[in-house]
């Protein structure tokens, strides 16, 4: 299964395309069941073992929207991959069976699956199978509802600038942002709370860190004395609701009650130990970087990017030890995005605001940063910029803030170049994926943001991410199904936690745009700024040093490039 | 055309009986339903690979009984998987005797496990007799008759 190209999915409509990883011993059903998905549109990988179904799925390339298993099968019980697919991946999964026992199909929905079949299954039931992926998806997205709009809320009454609340941040990496309090802020929570449908969705997904976090709190809490909101209190994580954490303790629990089976009880003092790395193993992958692909794969139909993903969340991961060097995002407006008329692709490209990612040995996340949860957005949201886009050092404060919701459905790939005022050539520091890699962001001197103003078409726009080991800038296209540009760009931006760290932005951040006249001598068509683009040289790559008192550490998240700019700024 | 009308009508009339006698269920039907111009001859293809996997299954089992001391767990899982590999194309007389050889099984009822093979065996022998003549018949009348299958 290779990367989906955006136009192999460009004519299908959702359900179709759909990516099912279907599990089964029977070679019989095997066929059968391929056929029938097949007949369905769906996208079909078939597997008779277990063990080389959670080995497709934690490859890199694969990627699935859901998963059908039989319950009993020779290598592997049915419901243990169940509770791996779940604890690794989360994605849905829908157990088979010929035995239609209440307390096996009790067992099945306590293990988590999403749905029960019994078998003689009927086509009629798997036509129906994208119902649970699209339910989890609105789950996820009702989660993070709740917590922004409680945020924005908050920040109102508090009428702080503060916009540690704004983010599902940890505290402690917003104490670097403090200082950078920008009027900005405040005007785009104005905005924000204006348009409540803009308001920035996130989602929270169960990193290495905040795995560590959670396994820290029951232990400080005792296994036996646990509970969600005790969990819940110690990991301090704003954002993180009781619900979160309930599911994810059942999860946790029923994991090392079955470890505690194998082990037969022996290596209880390991178990966690254990059960952590066989978490981080599970989500990032054994070895290879490519493996981190599948914590992010959550919201496939959310839009993807592949290498974005992949990227995204090597930025933080725990093995980072592979990786030297985390290349900073830079999200990058799809070439093809600029013919429509009038419509300008955004493209901001991190300049300055993050460290530069130096080669360095890089060690497991959880000792030294605070984790940010990630970031997705729902695809059919506009995006508001905001959230706690705190400018960086921005001498002009009263220039409007750039980026505004728009009401419509705008595109949204953005990329920002943002000069912190000082040096200059602070740059992101992107390491040079290939000699033919496409052009990069590109950092202008005198500006502060290009923006171009794409569609949201996502066939002619795509957010690229430019991130170390991408093969090329057709994976970071948007996943079709996107219908709006949402780019689940979401990366795990951990800071070292220095508190001279105040150029750092924990999170994507978008600029007023300073100069926007800039923007207007350059041109106001998108093909023209982004030929512009284009020509600004762009396989140099540039030292980012951010801040010069901190030392550059080596991963950030970002915020993904969904924002809705402001017409006017166009005109 | 008439021979091929002649055909079709046989065709009905063994699929018929096959269904009537409780060879066959409606998975059949499905079955037929899934075949189509990328998969020309999905029943045949389905109905080759569901004979050799029960056949492989079905001599494990041989061998399970054979055993002594016979190991009903493990006689029970081989069951459970001939039971739904024979869902799988609708063979409706092999999974309701399988049922009941679990039963038995279960039980720890030796006897009742023999006797409730045994059926299973001769099920599973008429019912690839039967399903060979049928798909052969089949091949024959050829794809006019899928024409005239959905018609029906």
């Amino acid at each position: 299964m290779g990367n989906p190209l955006p136009s192999s999915r460009a004519a299908e409509a959702f359900p179709a395309g759909l990516r099912v990883l279907i599990v089964d011993d029977d070679p019989t059903w095997l066929k059968i069941l391929e056929k029938m998905l097949r007949k369905c549109s769906y996208q079909v990988t078939t597997c008779s073992l277990a063990t080389d179904a959670l080995h497709i799925l934690r490859e890199r390339k694969a990627r699935f929207d859901i998963v059908i298993s039989d319950v009993n099968m020779p290598d592997m019980d049915g419901f243990k991959l169940l509770e791996h697919v779940g604890l690794e991946m989360d994605l849905p999964v829908i157990m088979m069976s010929i035995d239609g026992e209440t307390s096996r199909v009790m067992k099945g929905v306590q293990h988590g699956a999403c749905d029960y079949l019994l078998k003689p299954v009927r086509m009629k039931e798997l036509r129906n199978i994208w119902q649970h992926v699209y339910r989890k998806k609105m789950q996820e997205l009702k989660e993070v509802e709740t917590h922004s709009i409680d945020e924005v809320i908050n920040i109102l009454r508090n009428g702080s600038e503060d916009i540690e609340d704004r983010h599902l941040i940890d505290e402690t990496e917003m104490s670097s942002m403090r200082k950078r309090k920008d009027v900005d802020n405040k005007e785009f929570v104005d905005q924000e709370l204006n348009d409540p449908s803009t308001v920035k969705k996130a989602r929270v997904v169960w990193s290495v860190d905040l795995h560590q976090k959670f396994v820290n709190a029951v232990d400080q809490i005792g296994f036996d004395k646990v509970g969600p909101k005790k969990i819940l209190d110690l990991m301090s994580v704003p954002g993180l609701t009781r619900e979160n954490v309930a599911s994810h303790l059942q999860k946790y629990r029923l994991y090392l009650s079955r470890l505690q089976k194998q082990n037969g009880g022996t290596c209880g003092g390991n178990m966690q130990s254990d059960h952590i790395n066989k978490t981080i193993k599970g989500k990032f992958g054994l070895k290879s970087s490519t493996n981190v692909q599948q914590d992010w794969e959550l919201t496939k139909y959310a839009c993807t990017t592949e290498n974005f993903q992949t990227h995204g969340i090597v930025a933080n991961a725990a093995h980072v030890s592979e990786m030297n060097r985390v290349a900073p995002a830079q999200v990058i407006a799809s070439k093809k995005a600029l013919v429509n008329d009038a419509q300008l692709g955004l493209f901001l490209s991190f300049k300055g605001m993050l460290p530069s990612i130096r080669e360095k040995a890089c060690k497991p996340l959880h000792d030294e940063r605070p984790v940010m949860q990630l970031m997705q957005y729902p695809e059919q949201e506009n995006y508001s910029v905001l959230e706690g886009y705190s400018c960086l050092a921005n001498p002009d404060r009263d220039h409007e803030p750039c980026f505004d919701h728009f009401p419509s459905s705008q595109p949204l790939i953005t990329s920002a170049t943002c000069t912190n005022g000082k040096d200059m050539k602070d740059l992101y520091e992107m390491k040079p994926l290939q000699p033919a890699m496409p052009p990069m962001a590109c950092t202008i001197d005198s500006v502060s943001i290009q923006v171009k103003h794409g569609l949201v078409n996502l066939q002619d726009t795509g957010a690229i991410c430019k991130l170390e080991g991408s093969p090329s800038i057709e994976d970071c296209y948007l996943d079709e199904t996107c219908n709006q540009g949402c780019f689940p760009l979401t990366y795990e931006v951990s800071l070292k936690s220095k508190s001279d760290s105040d150029s750092m932005l924990e999170d994507l951040h978008l600029y007023s745009v300073q100069k926007l006249s800039y923007l207007e001598n350059v041109s106001c068509t998108g093909t023209e700024i982004y030929q512009y683009i284009d020509s600004v040289p762009i396989t140099e790559v540039q030292r980012i040093n951010l801040c010069e008192d901190s030392e550059p550490s080596g991963e950030y998240l970002y915020d993904p490039v969904d924002y809705s700019i402001d017409e006017y700024l166009f005109s | 055309m008439e021979n091929a009308s002649g055909l079709q009508r046989q065709l009905a009339r063994m699929k018929k009986d096959l269904f009537d006698q409780g060879y066959l269920d409606e998975q059949f039907d499905q079955l037929e339903e899934l075949q189509d111009e990328s998969s020309p001859n999905f029943v045949e293809e389905v109905v080759t690979l569901f004979f050799r996997d029960s056949s492989r299954l079905m001599a494990n089992i041989d061998d399970a009984l054979q055993q002594c001391p016979r190991d009903f767990h493990r006689l029970d899982n081989f069951l459970h998987r001939l039971k739904g590999s024979a869902s799988s194309i609708g063979a409706a007389k092999m999974k309701n005797e399988c049922t009941s050889f679990r039963e038995f099984c279960s039980e720890g009822n030796l006897d009742g496990c023999l006797r409730s093979f045994q059926k299973v065996k001769n099920d599973h022998t008429i019912l690839r007799q039967k399903l060979e003549n049928y798909l052969q018949l089949l091949r024959q009348v050829g794809p006019v008759d899928k024409a005239s299958r959905s018609g029906s």
